[in-house]
């Protein structure tokens, strides 16, 4: 466990956005980088496993902003950091919802990106000192 | 390709919620743990809930 010496220490010098960016880009590296392991990798998993279920789901990546749904859609979408830009590059997700389920997996991708900018400010947190 | 039930996805929904909102809204593990089991009750029970009330409203 962390001592408040460690936070303090954690808190000290250094570009502080850091852990925020690195914890977007990557589900669970912000914490990661604070040598927060478990916590890391507890939302590591929780992200990315929900991403890839929404993907098996055959959920949708948003990929334009036509419409206002569309554009909150993809905001969500852009959360999930790099996990994203490589779906979208290797083609992952469906387009045209087609089955119940991926209606589900659409919310799951896009709640996974939320989570994920949830668990990047609380490195960012962790890094400040905000949170111990 | 995976096709959960409607209960399996409000459960696998609510267990990877309840996860994050446990460790980052909290501080210590005892209360992260609590708080992610509280969350993962009132996602889950909810559900029930509503998916009752609207088949009730339904009939």
């Amino acid at each position: 466990m962390a001592t408040t010496q460690d936070n303090n220490a954690a808190a000290g010098s250094g570009f502080v956005y850091l852990p925020l960016i690195v914890g977007w880009l990557v589900p669970g590296a912000g914490h990661f980088l604070l040598r927060k392991w478990g916590r890391g990798a507890f939302l590591a998993a929780s992200i990315l496993g929900m991403f890839v279920m929404g993907i098996a789901m055959q959920g949708k990546l948003y990929g334009g902003a036509h419409d206002i749904l569309e554009i909150l859609g993809l905001a969500g979408d852009l959360g999930n950091g790099l996990l994203y830009f490589v779906s979208r590059a290797l083609g992952l997700g469906a387009d045209p919802v087609q089955v119940t389920t991926a209606d589900y997996g659409t919310r799951f991708i896009v709640v996974a990106g939320l989570l994920n900018v949830i668990a990047a400010v609380d490195a960012h947190n962790l890094r400040t000192g905000r949170k111990s | 390709m995976f096709h959960p039930s409607h209960f399996a996805a409000v459960v696998l929904f609510a267990l990877f919620a309840s996860v994050v909102f446990g460790i980052t809204q909290r501080e210590t593990p005892r209360r992260m743990v609590y708080y992610g089991i509280y969350c993962f009750v009132l996602f889950t029970a909810s559900a029930v809930v509503l998916s009752w009330l609207m088949f009730l409203i339904a009939r």
